[in-house]
């Protein structure tokens, strides 16, 4: 059950900072900014929830577990919200969803 | 080592001195504003480094644990972190009066606009 | 491990540095000032200093950029001079940084037990204070207890700087509700285009509120005290008015009710002085305040933290609405 538990949060975890470094290189490699929007949202939602569960396999039952589900939570309401309110702004200020050919970076 | 031993000290100063840099060369007050903060957050970090003790931890009294990092300087910098929020709100209300009476945050705008500088 | 940790760390807290030195729109650079206070905050993590952690996070991170993004909405968001005599500034700074450095040479190396700094006052805090003082968080204990005349000096300045910009800047057109739909707050229409953000706020709002009080009054068991409880709960009003407008925050809590609290905060912080004076000991003794010294130090204890914290999140607040209020914000 030990080495289940470690494997499956080393699994966690490396899964997690790969989407990390994936959300980092698409902010910079993708034309415009609602897919640049959708990498960053990827390193929210997908790697720190990844690294929190990961974290919590961790931890087995004890009093941080419950702390870290709790951020966990938060987390996941959170950074979709935040996502949400982003690409609100930008399409009000005039930002379009499909790339343009003269679209700069 | 050598490098090892110091590093700490060394990053701090580059930081205070990128930000003593901002604060000097760049007219726009904001910036002049973040640069200051850069410079005090960086002083943060040197006292910290100074606390730490190696094989340490956090200096709450937990059971079984022996060694705790200094706390002193903890306490100084928590007061030093709340006094420069306090200090950074005031500059930025009196960037935002000189941008009402001249018109723009640039230095060399607001000299050439006043009359007595 | 942690050394890795820490030169990372140190990295890009260079890296952000030199990105906020070149870049020229505003809005950039105060997004990596919040990076930058943010890394700071994982970088006390590493060292050890939890208590200052969660005061940069929340104080560096949160308000500091919160009231930047205010100013920069009241006025202009580029900067538009080039540096000047750039090449003078950068042998100043080099010469300067030289002489520190040469300073360091001297200092004891990173983390060794045996530094001047950890022979003195450090050991008596670290050995006697649980027995002394009462609380398992030493920094809590230095904080209220040992240096208390500190920490008063310090809730006083938070204070003037709460008077000095309420006094600099003050809240314009607040004083007469003359417009009915402007005092309503911001319209129904409105509130409905933005429903998942008022739902999602509406719902945060109590957790953050809780969490505030949590920390206010875990300070002696753990990481926390009257700072962080002060600021997070702010930031908690913050949040109120960045979602239902200025107009209905200000009738929750006015300005006028902000300054009581706030010069109540630290007229409790100086009244349990001047209470421990009357009762026989001398100023801030928190000893005198009740029939056993551990019980009147956790009194005194949880006083002055509770003054601190309410001066912390009325000044936090009444700085925040006195920078929304300006012309260049109001909706």
């Amino acid at each position: 059950m030990e080495t289940f538990l470690a494997w499956a949060s080393t699994l966690c975890i490396s899964i997690g900072v790969f989407l990390g470094i994936t959300g980092a290189v698409g902010i910079f490699r993708l034309p415009n900014f609602f897919t640049r929007l959708h990498a960053a949202s990827v390193t929210d939602s997908g790697c720190a929830f990844l690294l929190l569960f990961g974290l919590m396999l961790q931890s087995g039952f004890t009093v941080p577990t419950i702390k870290l589900c709790f951020i966990l939570v938060f987390f996941l309401i959170s950074s979709p919200t935040a996502a949400h309110a982003l690409s609100k702004t930008a399409l009000r200020s005039g930002a379009q969803p499909t790339p343009s050919p003269r679209e700069d970076r | 080592m050598n490098i090892g031993a110091h590093y700490n000290y060394w990053v701090a100063i580059f930081l205070m001195m990128t930000g003593f840099y901002v604060v000097i060369t760049h007219g726009n007050l904001i910036k002049k504003l973040i640069g200051l903060n850069l410079f005090t957050t960086s002083v943060f970090i040197l006292y910290i480094s100074l606390a730490k003790v190696r094989g340490g931890t956090a200096p709450i009294i937990a059971p079984g644990i022996e060694v705790y990092s200094n706390p002193l300087p903890h306490v100084l910098i928590l007061t030093a972190i709340v006094v420069g929020v306090a200090t950074t709100a005031v500059g930025l209300a009196l960037a935002l009066l000189i941008y009402d009476r001249y018109g723009t945050l640039e230095e060399e705008e607001i000299r050439l606009k006043d009359d007595s500088l | 491990m942690e050394l890795i940790i820490d030169i990372t760390l140190l990295t890009f807290l260079g890296l952000t540095a030199l990105a906020i030195n070149r870049i020229d729109k505003l809005f950039c650079v105060i997004m990596l000032s919040g990076i930058y206070s943010l890394l700071c905050a994982s970088l006390f993590v590493t060292m050890d200093a939890v208590d200052v952690a969660f005061t940069e996070a929340a104080v560096g991170t949160g308000i500091a950029t919160v009231l930047l993004l205010s100013t920069i909405g009241a006025t202009e968001t580029e900067q538009r001079s080039a540096p000047r005599r750039p090449l003078f500034a950068l042998l100043v700074v080099c010469a300067t940084g030289a002489i520190l450095v040469y300073g360091t040479m001297d200092m004891p190396a990173f983390g060794d037990p045996n530094a001047p700094i950890h022979q003195h006052v450090a050991p008596r805090y670290v050995q006697q204070s649980q027995q002394e003082v009462g609380s398992d968080n030493i920094v809590t204990s230095i904080l209220s207890s040992y240096r208390g005349f500190d920490t008063l000096g310090e809730t006083v300045v938070i204070f003037t700087a709460g008077l000095s910009v309420v006094g600099l800047i003050g809240f314009r057109g607040m004083q007469k509700f003359g417009d009915r739909q402007r005092a309503a707050g911001i319209t129904r229409d409105e509130m409905e285009q933005h429903l998942v953000l008022r739902i999602v706020i509406k719902m945060f709002i109590p957790l953050i509120l809780l969490f505030a009080l949590y920390v206010q009054f875990h300070g002696d068991f753990g990481p926390g005290g009257g700072f962080q409880a002060g600021v997070i709960f702010a930031s908690g009003f913050i949040f109120y008015t960045l979602m239902f407008g200025l107009d209905a925050a200000m009738r929750v809590v006015s300005p006028r009710t902000l300054s009581y609290i706030a010069a109540l905060g630290v007229l409790l912080y100086g009244g349990v002085g001047i209470a421990t004076m009357l009762m026989g000991g001398n100023y801030l003794d928190y000893d005198v305040l009740r029939h056993d010294p551990l019980h009147g130090q956790h009194l005194g204890i949880f006083l002055i933290e509770l003054g601190v914290g309410t001066t912390v999140f009325s000044v936090m607040v009444l700085i925040f609405f006195a920078f929304s209020s300006r012309k260049g914000l109001r909706q």
